[in-house]
């Protein structure tokens, strides 16, 4: 079924002394400044990839924190007020009986974002030097960081989804709480670093030998 | 070596590739990274257009049709995606409003609309439109802030939160918004990059 293209015999398009365009895999001459046939933006490795994936990654890690501590739901019922944590309300609704809902509000709202802080600062370190690690694992990390990141949002549509149904004045109201746009703001962060990274360096530090071989 | 039409790179790792033509239904991968760099199917561009439209229209019903009704003895509310991106329009909540509208509603619109704009003309054999390649660069770009499928798993979510408060049903939007997440998923496995600039340049040439 698959198939693979006609290997050249310099390695990447950088070697041979063109950059490639990402957008649309056109090859032009090294120097070309936007891409003939698509008109994206061309570098061969982008220079401040690494700036910016510290510093997005620095306000994500930010925003993140408030996210955690302040309520992330207003609900009032007759009178009384209560407010809910991001965790607070995964605990909610496992009180609910609602097991595999609450699994994947915790795994969205939790597990990615800190494995995505994790996975980031690694990749970020590792690419600088030499490394020992088989680059197609470093690529399916990044991927799948890449990949996941954006369902982190579904806490604050869920917020969204309840406050606008709930409002029935003095009898039951919901409303938003301020992490949950520091959350939003958090997930954006996070997205824009592992955008950021330049997947191409991943194989740049690595020894010829060791790179020949099939990850 | 001078850059010609043939020579190809890996918009992951870089690797460069000399591809002669990809034979019909095979998909072509990077020898190094394993991405998928081209994929031939005559029919992928007819297919993609044909989906975004649809997508399009389904949005329609999405946006201004209630998507949740909630009902119990003593109060009713209903909500459309609209309404719900709206509800956070005060005070510091604004630009949660602001970023629930981009990616439920603007960023989706505005990819499929850029698809059916860059290809559309292509599936009647007509040159381009103006801007094709802009629009085609611009429905890349948007891939990952295009969450719609992202905000169907929050209303399944949020049904289960309110399940003891009262009764849900699901609105005629909501069977709409179901039906646009799996012909996007469709959609986005019948694109390959390659495939795509090299039917956008051929019928540029025509």
């Amino acid at each position: 079924m698959d198939g693979t293209g006609h290997r050249i015999a310099a390695l990447t398009a950088r070697e041979a002394g063109f950059v490639g365009c990402r957008h649309c895999t056109r090859v032009s001459p090294m120097g070309t400044r936007t891409c003939p046939r698509c008109g994206g933006a061309l570098e061969s490795r982008d220079r401040t990839s690494m700036q910016r994936v510290w510093a997005w990654w620095l306000v994500g890690l930010m925003a993140y924190i408030p996210a955690n501590l302040y309520p992330m739901l207003l609900t009032r019922t007759v009178g009384q007020v209560q407010d809910a944590t991001i965790v607070g309300g995964v605990i909610e609704l496992a009180h609910h009986g609602a097991y595999g809902v609450a699994g994947i509000v915790f795994f969205a709202s939790v597990i990615i974002p800190v494995g995505k802080f994790i996975a980031i600062a690694y990749l970020a370190v590792i690419v600088h030097r030499p490394h020992g690690h088989k680059p197609g694992h470093l690529l399916h990390l990044y991927e799948v960081v890449e990949w996941i990141g954006r369902w982190s949002m579904i806490d604050v549509f869920v917020v969204a989804i309840l406050a606008a149904l709930v409002q029935f004045n003095l009898l039951a109201t919901i409303n938003p709480g301020v992490a949950a746009v520091c959350f939003a703001l958090s997930v954006v962060f996070t997205m824009l670093a592992a955008i950021s990274f330049d997947s191409r360096r991943i194989w740049d530090q690595i020894r010829r030998t060791s790179d020949e071989s099939p990850a | 070596m001078a850059p010609s039409d043939d020579l190809v790179c890996c918009p992951v790792c870089d690797a460069l590739h000399e591809i002669r033509g990809v034979e019909e239904g095979k998909r072509l991968r990077c020898v190094r990274c394993n991405t998928v760099i081209a994929v031939d199917r005559p029919e992928a561009i007819v297919r993609v257009v044909v989906l975004a439209t649809t997508s399009l229209i389904l949005m329609f019903i999405v946006i201004f049709f209630p998507f949740l009704e909630l009902r119990n003895g003593v109060f009713d509310s209903e909500a459309s995606v609209f309404e719900t991106a709206m509800t956070f329009n005060r005070g510091i909540m604004a630009p949660l409003a602001i970023a629930v509208t981009l990616f439920v509603i603007v960023l989706p619109v505005a990819r499929l609309m850029s698809f059916v704009w860059a290809l559309g003309p292509l599936t009647f054999d007509r040159p381009p439109l103006p801007g094709a390649a802009f629009a085609l660069r611009l429905a890349d770009t948007l891939r990952p802030w295009a969450m719609a499928e992202i905000f169907m798993i929050g209303v399944a979510v949020a049904l289960v939160k309110l399940g003891d408060l009262a009764t849900l049903a699901m609105g005629p939007a909501f069977w709409s918004f179901a039906a646009i997440v799996f012909i996007t998923a469709i959609q986005d496995t019948q694109l390959s990059k390659y495939s795509i600039w090299t039917a956008l340049d051929t019928a540029s040439r025509r």
